[in-house]
């Protein structure tokens, strides 16, 4: 593999993302809502303003779990497809290079994407709380947050790589990528309500049954480092801080690395041994 | 230069290349002919990597499966269906490809003013036409000065006039010592291009000739569309009749069925019989 190659593929993928109106159309909203949140986190305690790092990291939780898997889904999805559709997949691989690097280049770029697309949004945001001169409560719960978010990012994107490698179609990519954030957003919330519900599950069960869903991982790891407790969870976030103490948040960053390789790796399986190109 | 050994490749029950067999020499231009889905494609795809198969294809010793990148790097792809960036300039995308293929980007101006597009480097790719793309694939696949080109119906998309130019500059890459492996159904564009040409049925090797040999071989047909005067229209109609040619009016002379090494004969007949063929055009 040559690690050249791969960062001139990565380069042309970000240049592509950038010039991608639904990626700027997605980035926009998130700077706008960023901004939104952050001043509206205040109006709870009746007071009008923009509220510090800490408080805002805690309302911008349910904007990240909207927005940023949504943004990640969509774009990883239309990766390997959309260039199988326009034939420019067919047409790269008939170069001499290899497709490890390809994936790696999509891979990259859309990873360097995203990350440029959360650091304006959150950095927008902090930059305002910051001259507003509210921002010396916790900018460190703040960064955080942006990171874990990078990391749910991540899990999104590799997910859409997955949906990419096993359709031939953007357009079909696209559908199925936007059911399955329908599901992590909505579905898994009520699914495992009633599945809890239906099959008595246990508490310990529970919490792992909570850890198949990333977004679910990311707000217990994003709550637990704002509050250092995930009472709000109910008796399974209690018992999980009981039981694992500590290790928690390790065992949350854990599942989340879990959550970005195995289906990026499944995806790579799949656009490897792709023939019908 | 390239070898094909027992190649076979299947898509589920269909066989689209059937224990294919054939080496193409250093510096040889070979045509692979045949219908459409006698497996021309399947055979370059396969020779590029980008389909698995059964058999054994070699280029300049190297298994195209497994040292797919040495292979490749050897050759020059030009597609029958041209896929580039449309976003990208004209001189951005061979930049692009220039560093996929780890060619020095001072070769892009050359080989870009090598097939004539140095005056629309600036150009978005979807700026510009059918022919000229089809020079900017030519220029791509001329990057890094590999010793084989593989085209894939190099012209099947082109108008006359930017068909003959386009000949004229493989003609001129085939001069340069270039080997050559394309596909075609065009007649004339075999003839003109091949040294050799290998006539696939049913993705099998059905024959092997000289490009001058295929059209007697396979008893090839083809179109003329002779222009007459309006009052003479009906005495050609009568005359190749005679002769026995399928023959039909057209709305400015007559369209004659010939076979494809006998175009000049109805133009003779008609010249013995006094009638005078003011244009004609092969189709």
């Amino acid at each position: 593999m040559q690690l050249s190659i791969v960062w001139v593929l990565a380069q042309k993928e970000l240049r592509d993302a950038l010039r991608n109106r639904w990626f700027l159309l997605y980035t926009l909203a998130f700077i706008a809502l960023s901004l939104a949140f952050s001043y509206l986190a205040l109006a709870g305690a009746g007071m009008v303003g923009f509220a510090g790092f800490g408080r805002t990291a805690a309302s911008l939780i349910n904007l990240v779990l909207l927005i940023i898997p949504l943004m990640a889904l969509t774009i990883g999805a239309q990766s390997l497809a959309g260039e199988q559709e326009k034939s420019t997949l067919a047409y790269l691989l008939a170069q001499p290079i290899n497709r490890i690097e390809i994936f790696l280049g999509k891979y990259l770029g859309l990873t360097l994407s995203l990350l440029a697309s959360l650091t304006l949004g959150f950095g927008i945001s902090g930059l305002v709380m910051t001259l507003n001169g509210s921002g010396a409560a916790d900018p460190g719960a703040y960064v955080k947050l942006v990171a874990l978010a990078f990391l749910l990012s991540l899990t999104m994107l590799s997910v859409g790589f997955l949906i990419s490698a096993l359709t031939n179609k953007a357009g079909v990519a696209v559908g199925i990528g936007l059911f399955l954030w329908l599901a992590f957003v909505f579905f898994g919330d009520l699914g495992m309500m009633g599945t809890v519900i239906a099959l008595r599950v246990p508490i310990d069960n529970l919490f792992w049954f909570s850890l198949s869903n990333p977004l679910q991982v990311f707000k217990m790891a994003a709550i637990l480092d704002l509050r250092a407790t995930l009472d709000i969870l109910g008796p399974a976030g209690i018992y999980a801080v009981q039981e694992y103490g500590d290790s928690l948040f390790g065992i949350f960053l854990g599942v989340l690395v879990l959550w970005i390789v195995l289906p990026a790796a499944a995806a790579y399986a799949r656009f490897h041994a792709k023939s019908d190109l | 230069m390239i070898t094909f050994d027992h190649v076979t490749k299947k898509f589920g029950p269909f066989t689209a290349i059937n224990d294919l067999s054939f080496t193409v020499e250093p510096q040889q231009a070979v045509a692979l002919w045949g219908s459409n889905g006698a497996g021309k494609t399947t055979v370059i795809k396969s020779l590029l990597g980008l389909l698995h198969y059964a058999g054994q294809i070699r280029v300049a010793g190297l298994d195209a499966q497994r040292q797919g990148r040495a292979a490749r790097k050897l050759l020059g792809y030009v597609p029958q269906e041209l896929a580039f960036y449309d976003d990208l300039s004209t001189a951005d995308t061979a930049r692009f490809f220039a560093q996929l293929k780890n060619t020095p980007v001072q070769q892009v101006a050359a080989v870009l003013g090598q097939v004539g597009l140095a005056e629309h480097l600036a150009k978005p790719v979807r700026a510009l036409s059918g022919g000229l793309k089809q020079r900017l694939a030519l220029g791509l696949a001329l990057l890094g000065d590999p010793p084989i080109l593989v085209l894939d119906e190099p012209t099947s998309n082109l108008d006359v006039a930017t068909r003959n130019a386009f000949l004229h500059l493989l003609d001129q890459v085939k001069a340069a010592g270039k080997t050559i492996m394309f596909t075609s159904h065009r007649l004339e564009e075999v003839e003109q291009l091949a040294d050799r040409v290998l006539v696939l049925e049913h993705g099998a090797l059905k024959l092997t000739c000289r490009a001058n040999e295929l059209a007697p071989r396979l008893g090839l047909r083809t179109q003329m569309k002779l222009l007459l005067a309006p009052d003479l229209i009906e005495g050609a109609l009568n005359v190749l009749q005679r002769a026995g040619f399928t023959v039909r009016r057209n709305g400015v002379g007559v369209l004659v069925d010939v076979l494809a090494d006998e175009k000049a004969k109805p133009i003779h007949l008609l010249s013995q019989a006094d009638i005078r063929v003011t244009d004609f055009e092969v189709e």
